[in-house]
């Protein structure tokens, strides 16, 4: 065991935090409009907006994140017209290609929790807002999407602890996240252990810290319906 | 379509074997999970704390940490482990191990604590009675467990079950950092002969849902098989 190393890759190591956690908060935030945006399309009643919802969760979540990050980063730039385009100044930075394939795959997900969590929402509540004569914006805004929020938030704090650790495949796009710093050290000085413990160390302290501010929030908002 | 081509002309033949290959691994990777299941399952239903702990430190590492990691951990150490056991008794000289058996055991590893936290659910939920009444009719251990208390686990395992295996089948495509040739290999090395990333990687994308798309149909179909008489 080297304490050694490990206290020396600790400063370096917390440094590429930040990368990951700036991954992390701009795709969850992109992703949870994108969410939204899909759930709602997907409770639409034209069938054929309904497929498209569908297929769009369908594929984001049956392949691999890594074929996501790789089709953008990768892929999209051989098309000529995109380089000639105001996109390229996005898609040629490894940083942007990530966050669009971490927002597109965590919406995929989010979509989900949050179409199932509109569907339990009791109809009487819809009914009664109906009845009270409140325009049908305002029951979604300020209604539906309050009950909607509180019944998905523990699987969204599950979906945001695989976000955090789909975060480290920005390191196959040659980022500097935690991932990809400890796995340059580990393959610079050959002690995998060490540094496993360490940036594994710091991985699970956010996996409980976010955690807990989830069960703190279910607490606080948590209600019986 | 050229590039897909079977023989020397395109990248079909190539991608098909790739395509059997992340089976293979994803299928080793399972099993290797059941078996650590099966080990740490009881670790977590135990009353004993320090063993209710090591189960527990198991499912929470493997679970909070990202699958990459943990492939890193063993590819970087898994030759390094095996050359120090190696050493113990006399022998010296570099042992590399095989990209296939370091790719299925690190994804062994995260699929079984999953599997694990399934298992352990279908248990708890199976009702009190069951057990009981196993044990007051008299049978002996053997039997109350394959013949009264496994069927019905399986039958609320399933579901959840089948969730783990298209996330082992997903996290398959990160062990083509360690160069084993699967799909996202197979893709990287067309990809990058023919200049045609957009392509291979589509088409890799295609393969994936593929896969996910079939395993849940025959999985569907094991579920009412199990959930038969409910």
């Amino acid at each position: 065991m080297d304490i050694e190393l490990m206290i020396n890759s600790f400063p370096k190591l917390l440094n590429a935090t930040l990368i990951t956690l700036k991954l992390l908060s701009v795709s969850l935030i992109l992703g949870l409009f994108i969410g939204l945006g899909f759930a709602i399309l997907r409770m639409n009643n034209n069938k054929l907006i309904n497929k498209f919802a569908y297929g769009y969760s369908y594929i984001f979540r049956g392949t691999p994140l890594l074929v996501q990050i790789f089709i953008i980063y990768f892929g999209l730039g051989q098309i000529e017209y995109l380089r000639t385009t105001f996109l390229w100044v996005v898609l040629k930075e490894p940083y942007w290609c990530a966050i669009i394939a971490f927002s597109l795959n965590t919406g995929a997900y989010t979509s989900e929790i949050l179409r199932s969590a509109f569907q339990t929402i009791k109809t009487g509540y819809l009914e009664a807002g109906k009845s009270l004569g409140i325009p049908s914006k305002i029951i979604f805004t300020k209604i539906q999407i309050p009950i909607a929020i509180k019944q998905s938030l523990p699987a969204y704090g599950n979906e945001i602890i695989l976000m955090l650790k789909g975060t480290s495949l920005a390191s196959t796009v040659t980022l500097m996240d935690l991932t990809g710093v400890a796995k340059y050290i580990i393959s610079t000085t050959f002690k995998p252990v060490e540094v496993f413990i360490v940036a594994g160390g710091i991985y699970l302290f956010m996996t409980f810290i976010i955690h807990n501010v989830i069960k703190y929030l279910e607490k606080k908002y948590g209600f019986q319906t | 379509m050229e590039l897909l081509y079977f023989g020397d002309k395109g990248w079909g033949d190539e991608l098909f074997f790739a395509t059997l290959i992340t089976i293979a691994v994803s299928i080793t990777a399972m099993i290797i999970g059941f078996i650590f299941a099966a080990l740490f399952t009881p670790l977590k239903l135990s009353n004993n704390k320090f063993l209710n702990s090591i189960g527990n430190a198991y499912t929470t590492v493997i679970r909070g940490v990202p699958e990459l990691l943990v492939i890193y951990l063993f590819f970087f150490g898994g030759s390094g482990a095996i050359m120090f056991v190696a050493s113990i008794f006399g022998y010296n000289d570099y042992i590399e191990i095989n990209a296939f058996l370091t790719g299925s055991f690190s994804i062994g590893i995260i699929s079984g604590a999953y599997s694990t936290e399934v298992f352990r659910g279908a248990l708890q939920s199976i009702d009190k009675g069951q057990f009981e009444a196993a044990k007051v009719l008299g049978f002996n251990k053997y039997i109350n467990f394959f013949k009264i208390i496994l069927p019905q686990m399986l039958r609320l395992a399933i579901p959840n079950l089948s969730n783990v295996w298209q996330i082992t089948l997903k996290d398959t495509s990160l062990i083509s950092v360690t160069g084993l040739v699967e799909i996202m290999r197979q893709s990287y090395i067309a990809a990058g002969s023919t200049r045609d990333p957009l392509f291979f990687y589509s088409f890799a994308a295609v393969l994936y849902l593929m896969l996910t798309f079939l395993s849940m149909q025959l999985l569907n179909r094991l579920e009412t098989k199990y959930s038969k008489g409910y």
